[in-house]
Parts: C-alpha cells; sequence; structure tokens
C-alpha cells in the first residue's frame, strides 16, 4: 500500500486559507474557533454537534476552486480533487482533521460514531475526506461499508474523484465497486486509476454481467469494455466486442474499437487494422473512454 | 379546508406513524410544515440502536417522504419520559443526543418531560436541559397526562433551574387548567387537539377566545393511537365559523409556532415558500413512496401567488 498519509496540519492550513476567501467574517471565525478548541481537546459533544451545524454557518455554495488551488490540492495529497466539493463539506472535513491528532483508537471511536448517525450530507463529506484522513490503511472497512450503500451519492462520494479506493482497495474490493457501479448506474470514468486497476478477475465478472443483462434483453453501458480490453482473450472478442462493434449506436461501437485496441490478441489486432481510419478519426477528435463515459452519462440523463 | 389559501404548520405530529394517504390530505388541507417530536413508538425500544435508527429516521427518511408530497418536515431531538425509565437505554440514548441535536431539520430537544414523576424521569430531564443550555437549543416540553398541572409547574421550575429563557421553550399538550401558569411565566403555551384524553377542538375556540392569542399555537400530535392528521386546519375552520379573526387563525395556527421555532435557526418560512418542486420520480437510497407501477407525480407549475400569501 502506497505511503500517501497527508501532512494534517498543512491541509487544515490550506482549508482555512480557501474558506477565508469564500466566508464572511461571522462564518469564518465560528468555523476557525471551533476547530481551534477541536485541536485543544474540546468535549466530545463538542465534535459531533459542530460537524453537525457546518452548513448553518458557511452555506453549502459549491467550491469552484482556482486553478491555483486545485494544484495545491494535489500537491498535498496525491489525486485529491476536491472541485465538485461544496462550502459545507470542506468546513466538515476541517472539523474532523481538528481531531485527528488525537489517540488513534479515541479518533477512530468518534470518527465511527459520526459515520453511523450521519445523515446524507454529513455521510458525502466523511466519505469525500477518507483520502485526508490518519491511519489510511484502517479505513478500508469504512470505505467497502460506504460502497454497500443504496445512496448513489454515498456511493459516488467514496467511487469517485476520490484516490481512497484505487490506493487502499484490494481487488476484491475493488472489482466489486466497479461493477456496483454499473449496477446502480452511475458512471465509470470519474472513478480515479480506473485503467491501471483493471485486472483479469474483474475482466471476467464484468462480461458476465453484460451477459446477464443481454439474456434479460438490456443494455449495458459501453464503459463496462473500459476494464474489459486489455484482459479481451480470442473467446472475448469474438463473443462479445464484435457483437458491441456491431450495435447500432455509434457510441458503444467506439467503445468496442477502444477496448480491442487494448487486446493483446490477434483477432483483435486484426478487428482494429480493418477499421483503423474509425480509430484514428477518434483520436482526431479525442474520443476516449472518459469521452464515452462523459457522452453515456449526458445521453442517459 | 378552512379558508383558501390558508397556509398552516403542525408543530407536533408523528408522521412516522402516518400514510401517504395523511401527507396528500394534509397538503391539500394547506398543511405546509410538520414537526416530528422524537417520541415513544407505542412499542417501548428495548436498545440504544433501535433509538439510533429511529433518529436517523426522523431526520432522514421521514424527511424525504414529506418532501415528495410538498411538505416540510423538521424534527426534534430528546430521550423521552416513559422509556427515561429504562435506565440502560437512557444512558446510551444521552450519549446519541449531541450526534443529532444540531443536524439539518432539527429545531429543538424535545420532547422531554415527565410520565410518571419518576426520579428516573427527573434525572434524565435535568441531563437534557442542561444540555439544550450548553448546545443553546430550544426545548420541547410533553407535560404528563396525569396530574397534569402539577407536572407542568414542576417542568417549568426546572426550566428556570437550568437558566433556560421561557422564550426559548415551548411547553406542549397544555389545557384549561395549565394555560394560565404557562402563559404568565412566559412559555410558549402549544395545545393538542387529540380526539378524547387532550382537547377536542371547541373547547380549544373557548381557549382562544378566553385568552387571546399570544404565544398559543396547536397542533394534532397525530401518531399511531385513533388521532387526526388534520388536527390544525380543522380547528383553524372552526374557529373561522365560530366568529375568530382570520388574523388570529393564522397566528394560532401558523404564525406563533414560526416564531417559536424560527429562533432555532434551522427553519425558516423560505423553506416552504422557496421548496423544491415535488417530483415523486426521485428515490431515497433506492427506496421510492412509489409502489407498482404508480405513475409519479411531478409537480410542474410554479405556486401561484395565492399559493403563498395569507391575508
Ligand atoms: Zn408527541
Amino acid at each position: 500500500m502506497p505511503d500517501t498519509q497527508t501532512d494534517i496540519q498543512a491541509v487544515r492550513t490550506t482549508i482555512l486559507s480557501w474558506l477565508q476567501s469564500r466566508l464572511d467574517e461571522e462564518a469564518m471565525e465560528w468555523i476557525k474557533s471551533t476547530s481551534d478548541k477541536l485541536i485543544d481537546g474540546a468535549e466530545d459533544w463538542v465534535f459531533y454537534s459542530s460537524f453537525s451545524a457546518v452548513p448553518r454557518h458557511t452555506g453549502k455554495e459549491n467550491l469552484s476552486l482556482s486553478t491555483k488551488e486545485k494544484a495545491k490540492a494535489k500537491e498535498l495529497r496525491t489525486g485529491w480533487s476536491p472541485s465538485h466539493w461544496s462550502i459545507d463539506d470542506l468546513g466538515r472535513t476541517l472539523l474532523t482533521l481538528s481531531i485527528a491528532e488525537e489517540q488513534k483508537d479515541v479518533f477512530f471511536e468518534k470518527l465511527e460514531k459520526t459515520f453511523i448517525s450521519s445523515d446524507i450530507g454529513e455521510g458525502i463529506a466523511l466519505y469525500q475526506s477518507l483520502p485526508l484522513l490518519p491511519h489510511p490503511n484502517d479505513l478500508t472497512d469504512r470505505a467497502a461499508e460506504g460502497l454497500r450503500t443504496n445512496i448513489t451519492s454515498i456511493f459516488n462520494a467514496v467511487a469517485h474523484r476520490n484516490p481512497y479506493p484505487a490506493d487502499y482497495l484490494d481487488d476484491d474490493a475493488w472489482n466489486q465497486m466497479v461493477l456496483k457501479a454499473l449496477f446502480v448506474e452511475t458512471p465509470l470514468y470519474p472513478i480515479q486509476n480506473i485503467d491501471s486497476r483493471a485486472n483479469k478477475k474483474l475482466a471476467e465478472m464484468l462480461v458476465d454481467y453484460a451477459h446477464e443483462r443481454w439474456a434479460a434483453d438490456r443494455d449495458v453501458s459501453p464503459e463496462l469494455w473500459r476494464s474489459v480490453g486489455p484482459f479481451a482473450d480470442e473467446k472475448i472478442v469474438k463473443n462479445d466486442l464484435k457483437k458491441v462493434l456491431q450495435n447500432s449506436s455509434k457510441l458503444h461501437q467506439q467503445a468496442a474499437l477502444l477496448a480491442l485496441s487494448d487486446s493483446p490478441v490477434e483477432s483483435a489486432k486484426q478487428l482494429v487494422v480493418q477499421h483503423s481510419s474509425k480509430l484514428d478519426q477518434m483520436r482526431q477528435n479525442n474520443i476516449d473512454w472518459d469521452y464515452i463515459g462523459k457522452q453515456f452519462e449526458q445521453d442517459s440523463l | 379546508m378552512a379558508e383558501e389559501n390558508m397556509m398552516f404548520i403542525d408543530p407536533h405530529i408523528h408522521m412516522i406513524s402516518r400514510t401517504t394517504d395523511d401527507y396528500e390530505a394534509m397538503r391539500q388541507a394547506g398543511i405546509v410544515a410538520v414537526i416530528e417530536p422524537a417520541f415513544w413508538l407505542g412499542q417501548p425500544r428495548t436498545n440504544a440502536g433501535a433509538m439510533l435508527d429511529y433518529f436517523s429516521t426522523i431526520v432522514g427518511w421521514e424527511r424525504f417522504r414529506a418532501e415528495q408530497f410538498g411538505i416540510v418536515h423538521y424534527c426534534t431531538i430528546g430521550l423521552n419520559a416513559k422509556e427515561a425509565n429504562n435506565e440502560e437505554l437512557a444512558e446510551k440514548t444521552m450519549d446519541l443526543l449531541p450526534r443529532y441535536a444540531s443536524k439539518e431539520g432539527v429545531v429543538a430537544i424535545g420532547e422531554i418531560g415527565y410520565d410518571d414523576m419518576t426520579d428516573l424521569e427527573e434525572k434524565y430531564f435535568h441531563q437534557q436541559l442542561e444540555l439544550a443550555k450548553k448546545m443553546d437549543m430550544l426545548v420541547l416540553i410533553h407535560t404528563p397526562h396525569r396530574n397534569k398541572k402539577q407536572g407542568t409547574i414542576r417542568s417549568m421550575d426546572l426550566c428556570e433551574e437550568h437558566g433556560l429563557d421561557p422564550s426559548k421553550v415551548i411547553v406542549d399538550h397544555n389545557n384549561e387548567e395549565t394555560v394560565e401558569d404557562v402563559l404568565d411565566r412566559g412559555y410558549w403555551t402549544a395545545f393538542t387537539i387529540y380526539p378524547g384524553t387532550k382537547m377536542g377542538n371547541e373547547r380549544m375556540v373557548d381557549i382562544v377566545k378566553k385568552y387571546g392569542t399570544e404565544r398559543i399555537f396547536i397542533d394534532s400530535a397525530a401518531d399511531w393511537g385513533r388521532s387526526d392528521p388534520l388536527g390544525v386546519p380543522k380547528t383553524a375552520q372552526l374557529m373561522l365559523q365560530r366568529g375568530i379573526s382570520k388574523e388570529d387563525v393564522k397566528k394560532v395556527c401558523y404564525q406563533n409556532a414560526l416564531d417559536a421555532y424560527k429562533q432555532s435557526g434551522a427553519m425558516k418560512e423560505e423553506d416552504w415558500l422557496d421548496r423544491p418542486k415535488i417530483d415523486q420520480s426521485q428515490t431515497y437510497g433506492g427506496n421510492s413512496v412509489l409502489r407498482g407501477g404508480l405513475e409519479p407525480f411531478i409537480e410542474k407549475e410554479e405556486p401561484s401567488e395565492d399559493d403563498i400569501i395569507i391575508e
């Protein structure tokens, strides 16, 4: 597992500066003094109640980070991408990080209690903050719990634009996450490092899932083939990708071509040669997996 | 129901035990917002996990369900008097309260108070008043069915002992015997229109005629018992019929409850004046209020000005 333990103090300082430029004086004073109190070891109820009360003070506007701020985020934690966060998410993360230096068991007890009684907004903030928290190796069960929920916005808080899963989930948990994303019809392209975490077992699971859907006369997302391509053997090429290539939707055809061009087997290479002009065109128009994911998401709205 | 276009708040109703038909009827009758005080469920809880799930339901699923019918849902969080007598449950519930009391839509610590007036009830009553004080929250007091007058007075004494400002405390389930003391001491004075045991609405009309409308408001406290979720709009209609002015009816059935609870910072008129359009195709955790092939109701029109204005 990678050593991506963040410098908590540095993240807090950065969050405070982002809040400073977005909050009025009164709200800023509240969040700053609350954070200080927590760092100094305030009573338990102060954390619980202020964590819940954050939106009352900060509002819920989108953060819309500047380019510089986005770069700073990545510098503090590889893959940290809070540009879609709202201001209360940021405030809640600050408060959580303000108790993060407590003894591990004390911190974990408070964190777990907060998770268990969280409402949706709180749950989103907590799961989004996973990559910033201390002892990240011990949070995998929590992350998996977030992925088990039926609440799509909570699922997305773990799965999307979050470096935690790719860094810390084992293959089984990772594979479940990708498959579940397809089940709950949430896109795959916002999953960080989806390509580098592709694996043979996942490819097989995805193909099985496609078969199931086809048997029920239902379509599958063209994004499904993204993690299949590199592990597409002769059988998958012949039975499945060829079939997708004949799909009436252009997006599905494009997905099949991208998957085929990732496959190491001979029959795939032949198909790629046959369709080389189409692939060239796609390259010229920047039609890659992310494009396909975004387009499919838009079409399904 | 009542006058066309009047808006009502039912500031005390246990929607968790009501059906979607009730929500529909309430909306049609003009109810725009409800408050669900945490209370017991008839069947006593045997462990704090049940309490945790209950709190999560009233801040979560029930809020969503109400929204699907165009009603804004708030709640209060507290350990009720009956269950305070189960000491193990009570201890663990006290531990839960700070985790719920500041959540979105939570307007007070409540409903708390006495049932049998036991030592344990008193102990947790004290502790919850102390919590409200340090969290700077409103309090909703449930006055007991038996020995009501004494219980009510003692409840107020306790609040004052903890330094709570009476204007931040709502005393509910009042009757002719308690109204004067509660009003005199400066508390919000709520009445429950509940068939048989509490107040019929004819008695309520007389109370408003006698005591006026300052700091008085009404609720249905409808729950899992034989009760009426239209208690507020029905009483409003009766008041109008019996010659109480529309302005006074508005105070007792809408404005006073709003004025009391908006002090929490968690409830404001815009919440329903600018509420999102009803869209029953939405789900909460994959669950929908619709069943088997029902067409979702999706509200299209902007509410007309007439819907909003209360003359
Ligand atoms: Zn009640």
